[in-house]
């Protein structure tokens, strides 16, 4: 359970089919429609062929930890600490930062496989998060 | 110094909680600037962002290189100039400097203002910090309070009323009524104004700016590149001027309340520069922002005497088709005021009408026109005089 304060994301029409797949408990990735290059998060044009025609595919959940980092300093209302912060590879190639639950901070490391779980706050937003790959 | 031209330019229409964000309103305005410049974008080297309040109100700084990311420039130089309302012509200004000054051949200007999903409270706090905030901030004091304070000396001072105002308002709503881009786009007349709600005696809801959110980008380039992407039949624009003057950001520290001394200098060196004089000018594409804020304009830049420029284009003279016309896109009042960004839609208003491409709101025969972008009460006053070649 995350309390409600937590900040919410700049959320519009532009990125809303993003929240809208996580509201449905799907992971989203953007796509290219000019070289089908995926790109994460959402933005306007593409960085290889700069093609602002886009689609969008749904994503396995599937990632290894790229990064991460364990926040016990500052804290800010909303969250639960130690939080820990992780940047995933996703199997399809791009990459996220987002949230590792279900986990202790010492089990934490570079590599570690997670999938992705929908995580739903009590005011009803959902939020894509990871947690160790097979962890009940 | 090399010359320095303005090449192309985009515009997002000005809009009010449509959710889209900063960086796909920005990258929108570049993509149709470099569209209209015929340019590739591996000739651009720099771009200057223009914002004043995207920090407070989405939390969100760095956005030289987060939008030169965005548009598929990732690693050319980038960075954000801010002065408050007048941040885009800042923005132009610095361009400019990176031109003229050989450093690079050609740059984008964008003006980013995101506002309105904030609250009303929020977005009072956050234009106050273009106050000074020691002396006038803090005793809360907002930019209408500011703007009501100076109105009612002016009346005061020379014995005029709110009537007297109300053709600066008109005018400019003529004006956006037919461009597309406009976020008030209709008409009002003098009922319509006098009758408008009283927001701080003596300023109404129609002597001010509407908030709302926008971008725009025009591209700077040198003489070589201006050459080889010029599109048959329309005129180069070389930008003639480009100029800076300040004041006190406080009232209180002014000795003549009513003389807008960063117009003035900022004028005279424009005006220098570009080796030309107010009669040379067709159009004055001013900072509108609050009708009083016209009237001093127009006297500190030369227009109108001392105390006369409240009745400056009561004869039709600031029309479309007047001697001197002015906001001749709808100007602060009717194209709106995205703050940062207002700067850079007047120099790409100003580059349509100087290349014949105005339409509706063409000023005929309009070829040198001064351009000018204000930050506070009249604090950063940034000139540009444009010119076509
Ligand atoms: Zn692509």
């Amino acid at each position: 359970m995350t309390d409600p304060r937590r900040i919410k994301p700049p959320m519009g029409p532009d990125n809303g089919w993003w929240w809208d797949m996580a509201a449905a408990g799907k992971l989203g990735i953007q796509r290219c429609a000019g070289c089908q290059t995926l790109r994460h998060p959402p933005t306007p044009m593409c960085g290889d062929c700069h093609s602002t025609q886009w689609d969008t595919v749904e994503a396995s959940g599937a990632g290894t930890v790229c990064s991460y980092t364990v926040l016990t300093h500052p804290q800010f209302p909303g969250y639960q600490y130690p939080l820990i912060i992780i940047l995933v590879d996703l199997a399809e190639g791009t990459r996220l930062t987002s949230q590792l639950v279900d986990c202790e901070p010492e089990n934490v490391e570079f590599g570690l496989p997670v999938e992705m779980i929908i995580q739903e706050d009590p005011d009803g937003f959902k939020l894509p998060v990871f947690k160790p790959a097979g962890a009940a | 110094m090399r010359d320095v031209y303005l090449i192309g330019i985009g515009q997002t229409k000005t809009t009010k909680n449509a959710g889209i964000r900063g960086r796909y309103l920005a990258a929108d305005a570049i993509e149709q600037a470099l569209e209209s410049a015929g340019l590739e974008r591996d000739r651009i080297s720099m771009l200057v962002t223009g914002n004043m309040m995207s920090g407070m109100l989405t939390q969100q700084q760095q956005l030289g290189a987060l939008i030169a990311d965005v548009v598929g420039l990732r690693g050319i130089e980038a960075a954000t100039v801010e002065s408050a309302c007048s941040s885009g012509a800042a923005a132009a200004r610095w361009a400019f400097m990176g031109v003229a000054g050989g450093f690079h051949d050609a740059a984008i200007v964008c003006g980013i203002e995101r506002m309105t999903h904030a609250g009303r409270e929020d977005i009072t706090a956050a234009l106050a910090t273009a106050a000074d905030w020691e002396l006038e901030g803090c005793k809360g004091e907002s930019f209408i309070s500011l703007n009501a304070k100076l109105m009612k000396l002016y009346m005061e001072a020379y014995g005029v009323t709110a009537a007297d105002f109300a053709h600066f308002a008109i005018t400019a709503h003529d004006n956006g009524y037919t461009n597309p881009n406009a976020f008030l786009q209709k008409q009002i007349d003098f009922d319509t104004y006098m009758n408008s709600r009283m927001l701080v005696d003596p300023v109404k809801l129609f002597d001010a700016p509407p908030v709302c959110d926008g971008a725009a980008a025009v591209i700077l380039a040198c003489e070589d590149v201006a050459r080889a992407a010029a599109r048959s039949g329309l005129p180069l624009i070389k930008v003639a001027g480009s100029a800076i003057g300040t004041d006190s950001l406080a009232l209180a520290e002014r000795v003549d309340q009513l003389q807008l001394s960063g117009v003035a200098l900022s004028t005279k060196r424009a005006f220098a520069q570009a080796g030309v004089s107010k009669d040379d000018i067709d159009l004055f594409e001013l900072h509108d922002a609050y009708t009083i804020i016209t009237s001093l304009s127009l006297e500190a830049a030369g227009f109108a005497e001392k105390g006369r420029g409240v009745h400056f284009g009561k004869d039709g003279e600031i029309a479309l088709d007047g001697k001197l016309p002015i906001s001749t896109m709808g100007g602060l009042k009717s194209r709106g005021h995205p703050v940062g960004a207002t700067g850079v839609y007047q120099l790409a208003e100003t580059y349509m009408q100087l290349t014949g491409t105005a339409g509706a709101n063409q000023v005929p025969g309009a070829e040198v026109a001064l351009i000018q972008n204000i930050g506070g009460t009249g604090a950063t006053v940034i000139s540009h005089v444009l010119m076509a070649a």
